[in-house]
């Protein structure tokens, strides 16, 4: 029970950590997750800026807010685990 | 002598007449460079897109910009978000509903308060919007830039001319039925519209 304990622990903190590099490394976006990204090119005739947009994962403020509920939701299980040496302690009182 | 004189006179005088003749400018742009940005900022959230399916027909004379008229068509299928999840809801029958109603569009019946400085125009575009089944006139502010024989740097073996608009104005959601009970925190009932496009007059 104590490893296990110790997994969920070690989990919580992996997801964390990992989606905040992720999340950092993709320029910490405020917003929404998107799942592409607009280039700008402008035309040097007319002068416009025409707008292509680039495929891809780009997550948002949404990714690191499940990532941190995750990660919640892990270390809180870890506290309702029964803790075996007291129940251990508890059974050689008796 | 006198003849030639009247003939020539009358050959320039005819001649002067075609070229005052206003040109219709095509706004199906083989680059797709031409589009229609949105925006609307939400005090909980800011949504951006753009859409580039422009067509549409604008007659523009160089010597009398103030009799410009035309219309300007957007897809309204190549409006696009840069969240997939959103892109599908804004398309779906609660906001625009796309199936049902593929076209946006602004008809120009005429120019007002017209301003001309060498080839731009600035002025107030009098028309009719119509966006989701729905027709609105309004006014709203338009610069023209007529580019003389400028086709050919776009279009290689295509002589002709050049005209761009941009234009900027803002519109209601809840004017046009576009989920008009959705929170305004949200999603932002006022809309604000900027077009840039390019429209080509070969000859």
């Amino acid at each position: 029970m104590k490893r296990t304990r110790s997994i969920l622990q070690s989990l919580s903190v992996i997801i964390i950590v990992s989606a905040a590099v992720v999340w950092f490394a993709f320029g910490a976006n405020e917003g929404w997750t998107k799942t592409s990204k607009p280039v700008k090119t402008v035309d040097e005739v007319t002068g416009i800026d025409g707008i292509t947009y680039e495929e891809g994962f780009f997550p948002g403020i949404d990714f690191f807010a499940a990532a941190v509920l995750l990660s919640g939701l892990l270390f809180s299980v870890r506290f309702l685990l029964p803790k075996q040496n007291k129940v251990k302690t508890k059974q050689q009182k008796t | 002598m006198n003849k030639n004189i009247v003939a020539t006179l009358l050959v320039t005088g005819l001649a002067s007449l075609a070229l005052a003749e206003p040109q219709t400018f095509d706004f199906k742009d083989p680059k797709g460079v031409n589009n229609a940005v949105f925006n609307l900022d939400a005090p909980l959230e800011a949504i951006t897109g753009s859409a580039n399916g422009v067509s549409g027909t604008v007659k523009f004379d160089a010597e009398k910009p103030a009799a410009t008229t035309g219309t300007i068509v957007v897809a309204a299928e190549s409006l696009h978000v840069p969240n997939s999840m959103m892109k599908e809801h804004m398309h779906g029958g609660q906001w625009l509903d796309v199936a049902r109603h593929k076209e946006i569009s602004f008809e120009a019946k005429e120019l007002k308060n017209v301003k001309t400085d060498g080839n731009k125009t600035t002025a107030e575009a009098v028309g009719t919007i119509t966006l989701k089944g729905v027709s609105k006139d309004m006014t709203v502010p338009v610069t023209l830039t007529y580019l003389k024989d400028k086709l050919s740097l776009r279009v290689p073996n295509l002589k002709g001319d050049l005209l761009v608009i941009r234009s900027t104005f803002t519109i209601k959601r809840s004017d046009f039925g576009i989920n008009p009970g959705a929170p305004t925190d949200k999603v932002s009932d006022e809309i604000e519209l900027t077009l840039s496009i390019a429209g080509a007059a070969a000859k």
